[in-house]
């Protein structure tokens, strides 16, 4: 079997094997919750991971997918569904429109103009109150799922039902992150991670490479922030925030931004986290920095491929 | 055993740190701990923590201890909906007090709704409680109370053109809304519309738009932390000679000290009872629980109350007249519910609660008082 | 006329924390590589740590050097313990590092002092001072000028000092002036030292006016880190040029434009410039190495 069908099999079996050990339904939203976030996350493997570029500014487009939902359907008539559709096509044109003069720029330089990017979408849904409601955030209309599944006979519980869903999603976007890797356009983002100038003298267009990883990471967080709105029903422009793009790129690079399967493990152990961390009441914040530090001195690859790496070491000896 | 003795042994056991009896009433909690508004939550996570204390020192409820599940949310509605089910689903709670923000409070509330547990929000906003939803309550006054509030002191001072500077968070962006939509009812003109960002160093140059804004008569600052201290300041520096109205975001003694007292003199404020403890008549029917309150929480803290905590004092207040009203250890949510709607003349620090089904605040414009800073201090406005 | 006026002093005032922030950015960066986003909690802890040690009764310049002298404490222990152990780390988990750092150092704040916010008295007194109709804070002027003084003190100091000579070498390129016999480890610890005093400085001279509470210093990083790039990442004069700029763009479009999208137009104008000139204002050009 191929590494790919492995990767997404185990990905399979994990989610739908996880209920079986949930002691409440609590459980089931932790869970929708890391889909969630590891749909983003998944986006930012192709961006960090295969092409080499950072952002600190991709919760923009998870705004742009979250408020999408709750605005299109009220103002346009579009259901739901297609709301999604909708923010991802913003979230792309935008990537697009934006990512062309500042794919320009390197390490630094393209972090604080994505991070600015990502602030002024913020900044929009924070202060067109009109639309958007302002900081106390709009309320998400009903996706009509569970409705049309209880007509069907079939009577479901909001948390069971996103985690499904979600896990659902998450798994669809693994495949195509996984199935992008194998691709010509794959091998070219990684031949310019390793070296740009490499890559441009054996004629890969790296202009028009990078800004294809941009837009498909832009539709993942979109896709992301749309399904975050959602389950929520409640959406506020925290979500576009600078605080949840850094915990998008920590998720990623945490768990390993080299592979999908890594991504997904730093969005799990970091939506986990702060529910475990409750113990520790005022000393959270302190124990989650200390956790951020010291993985990334101790573990620079990442934890997945790091324990990997250990796991493997001991089949060897 | 006579139910005397019972009650007794359980306040001592209690009060020796005994391991507490199998039936506890778990109350839950999700407060805005950290973050950005960290100055409301902080304090009402303070006073939960130490009235639970009190309480189970003194026997408990029912003669059950008390347990509080809280967790700190940071102001992140998405945090606030997660630990909100978990409260409901992992820890079963009784009851949830909450939501420090508007925000946190939506959130918290669409899963006390769908779960049908009781739900106590602190916080300001209309929407929280209007439309009236069944499981849902809620403390403080609204923003809007708290601009007609101002507004009825400003038509009778003759003031009929103002300025308002707001914060761009959630507090004052609110407080802003709803000011705007009300203003014309008391026949008041905003001729000048600023606003700052939470963060914000300096307002100088809004305040000096405001300055050079025609025939104002009056300025109004939503807001509260750091920026009503700085807007009162820089406003002092421009030698703005208008009254200057600050909201119940800042009602507190912090207020006074950032801004300097001689700054925040004449400044004036929709507050609470709670301010002004001491200058309350002998027989004002909040007086008792507004002191025991105030000497409890500056005893233990050793620092100022606010009103953010006594909005935390007063859910727990609610929760526990309707627990002991219901008079099940292990009440059925409906039922608990339904004593909570049934409260009435409940003394609180911020005003005297009487729910119904209609009315799930339970407070009117005069349990607001209309404070003026003087000499470092609050007076009450006659 | 005088409402220009008086918009420009209070953007010269915040630029000159800005170009402050900004400079302990590029000191680091020119020594390690690094952007620090704890840069703010430097100016955090400057703030914190004065406001308590006045309470505790001592007396403000010495409370001011005692904040200082703790808080350049914190910027080596955060290099011996966090940068330098990760060195060679790519970018991304660089700036993980720094945020994890800031992250741990608010919590640290929030519990060693409290949650409250504070301040204490300008050092001259509060009275405004009028000047051609318009009113400018006492410390306002502490505020310039003490930025001003480091800036002068900074370039004295790497231009006529051999320790700053040093500083600059290693910058330029650490193996070539390991060398020549220079200890770079105790290049790095120097600037990361001064780097959190410079910022400790900011907060001293700057919370009369802003204010500070243990959850300030993100907002301050990004403000400064912002100030950096504009300028020109590695430059101190891109620096202060980046800091001052953005000061006073911000309170001239609060004053003219709109209040709501003041921070805004400095984020356009980053991304402009750097569209146009991706070093930044007075950034010097690199080339890639292959």
């Amino acid at each position: 079997m191929k590494p790919k069908h492995l990767s997404l099999l185990v990905l399979t079996l994990l989610v739908v094997a996880a209920p079986f050990f949930f002691p409440s339904g609590f459980y089931y939203r932790i869970g929708a919750l890391i889909f969630i976030n590891a749909i983003a996350v998944t986006g930012l493997v192709i961006l960090i991971g295969y092409a080499g570029q950072i952002s600190l500014g991709h919760a923009g487009f998870a705004g742009i997918g979250a408020y999408a939902c709750a605005l299109a359907p009220e103002h346009l008539g579009l259901p739901p569904v297609a709301a999604i559709l909708l923010g991802t096509a913003l979230s792309a044109a935008l990537a697009w429109l934006v990512g062309k003069p500042i794919l320009r720029l390197h390490g630094y330089y393209l972090g604080v103009a994505t991070l600015g990017l990502g602030i002024l979408i913020s900044m929009v849904l924070s202060n067109e109150a009109q639309w958007t409601g302002g900081p106390d955030g709009i309320a998400v209309p009903d996706l009509g799922l569970r409705g049309l599944l209880r007509d069907l006979g079939w009577r479901i519980g909001a948390g069971e039902l996103w985690y499904g869903l979600a896990g659902t999603v998450m798994i669809l976007g693994a495949w195509l992150a996984l199935n992008l890797f194998d691709s010509p356009t794959g091998r070219a983002l990684r031949a310019l991670h390793g070296s740009e100038v490499a890559a441009r003298t054996m004629g890969i267009d790296v202009a028009r490479h990078k800004l294809h990883a941009f837009v498909v990471s832009a539709v993942y967080a979109s896709v992301s922030g749309s399904l975050l709105a959602l389950m929520n029903r409640l959406i506020t422009p925290d979500v576009a925030g600078f605080m949840h793009s850094v915990q998008m790129v920590t998720m990623a690079v945490l768990g390993g931004v080299g592979s999908v399967l890594g991504a997904i493990f730093g969005a799990t152990i970091l939506t986990a986290l702060p529910q475990l961390l409750t113990v520790f009441h005022q000393y959270e914040h302190m124990v989650l920095g200390l956790v951020m530090i010291l993985v990334m001195i101790f573990l620079p690859d990442g934890l997945l491929p790091s324990l990997m790496k250990r796991l493997r070491g001991r089949d060897g000896e | 055993m006579n139910t005397h003795k019972t009650l007794a042994l359980a306040a001592l056991l209690a009060a020796l740190g005994a391991p507490a009896a199998l039936a506890q009433i778990r109350i839950g909690a999700t407060l805005a701990e950290t973050g950005p508004a960290g100055a409301l939550g902080d304090p009402e996570a303070r006073t939960l923590r130490l009235l639970v204390e009190q309480i189970n020192a003194a026997g408990g409820v029912l003669g059950e201890p008390l347990e509080l599940v809280l967790y700190d949310d940071g102001g992140d509605p998405n945090n606030a909906r997660t630990f909100a089910t978990r409260l409901v689903e992992h820890d079963e709670v009784v009851a949830i007090i909450g939501g420090t923000t508007t925000g946190t409070s939506l959130a918290i509330r669409s899963v006390a709704e769908e779960e049908e547990i009781p739900f106590i929000s602190l916080a300001g906003g209309i929407e929280i409680i209007d439309p009236v939803q069944p499981f849902t309550f809620k403390t403080p006054h609204t923003d809007r109370m708290a601009c007609e509030k101002i507004f009825e002191d400003m038509q009778a001072q003759g003031i009929a053109r103002i300025g308002m500077i707001s914060g761009t968070d959630g507090f004052g962006a609110s407080m802003r809304t709803q000011c705007l939509s009300v203003a014309e009812a008391y026949g008041i003109t905003v001729a000048a519309d600023e606003s700052y960002a939470p963060g914000d160093a300096d307002m100088v140059p809004q305040l000096t738009n405001i300055r050079n804004t025609e025939g104002l008569q009056a300025v109004l600052n939503p807001g509260f932390g750091a920026g009503p201290a700085i807007v009162t300041r820089n406003y002092r520096q421009l030698g703005i000679d208008l009254p200057l109205y600050q909201s119940h975001g800042v009602a507190g003694q912090a207020f006074i000290d950032l801004s300097g007292a001689e700054n925040a003199e004449g400044v004036r404020l929709p507050g609470t009872a709670l301010l002004i403890a001491d200058q309350l008549a002998g027989d004002d029917a909040q007086r008792e629980a507004v002191v025991a309150y105030r000497d409890a929480y500056v005893g233990r803290y050793n620092e100022p109350v606010s009103t953010f905590g006594g909005y935390a004092h007063d859910a727990l207040a609610i929760l526990v007249d309707a627990l002991t009203r219901n008079g099940e250890a292990d009440p059925d949510p409906v039922d608990l519910r339904e004593a909570i709607e049934a409260t009435s003349g409940l003394v609180g620090t911020t005003g005297i609660y009487s729910f119904s089904a209609e009315d799930h605040l339970g407070l009117d414009l005069s349990a607001f008082r209309l404070l003026e800073i003087r000499n470092g201090g609050w007076t009450p406005v006659q | 006329m005088a409402d220009l006026l008086q918009f420009l002093m209070s953007g010269l005032t915040v630029g000159a924390v800005y170009a402050l922030l900004a400079l302990g950015f590029t000191i680091i960066f020119n020594a390690s590589g690094v952007v620090n986003f704890a840069q703010g909690e430097f100016v955090m802890l400057g703030g914190m740590g004065t406001a308590f040690a006045i309470a505790a009764g001592l007396p403000v310049p010495l409370a001011a050097l005692l904040a200082i002298l703790g808080t350049a404490a914190v910027g080596v222990a955060l290099n011996r313990l966090a940068i330098a152990p990760a060195r060679g780390a790519p970018v991304v988990s660089l700036i993980i590092i720094t945020i994890g750092a800031a992250i741990f150092l608010q919590g640290a704040a929030g519990l060693l002092f409290d949650k409250q916010i504070h301040r204490y008295p300008g050092f001259s007194g509060e009275a405004p001072l009028r000047l051609a109709g318009a009113t400018l804070l006492p410390q306002s002027l502490w505020v310039m000028a003490g930025a001003a003084l480091t800036f002068a003190a900074l370039w004295l100091f790497f231009t006529r000092t051999l320790t700053g000579k040093a500083v600059l070498a290693t910058a330029n390129n650490p193996l070539a002036a390991s060398l020549v016999g220079i200890n770079t480890k105790a290049i790095m610890a120097l600037s990361f030292g001064l780097s959190a005093a410079i910022g400790a400085v900011a907060g001293v001279l700057v919370t009369p006016i802003t204010m500070t509470a243990y959850n300030t210093g993100v907002a301050l990083a990004l403000s400064g880190f912002a100030a950096a790039m504009l300028g020109g990442l590695g430059n101190p004069l891109g620096a202060l040029a980046g800091g001052l700029l953005l000061g006073v763009l911000e309170a001239l479009t609060a004053g003219y434009v709109s209040s709501q999208y003041k921070d805004a137009v400095s984020f356009i104008l980053i991304i402009l410039v750097l569209a146009l000139m991706p070093q930044g204002l007075l950034g010097r050009k690199t080339t890639d190495r292959v």
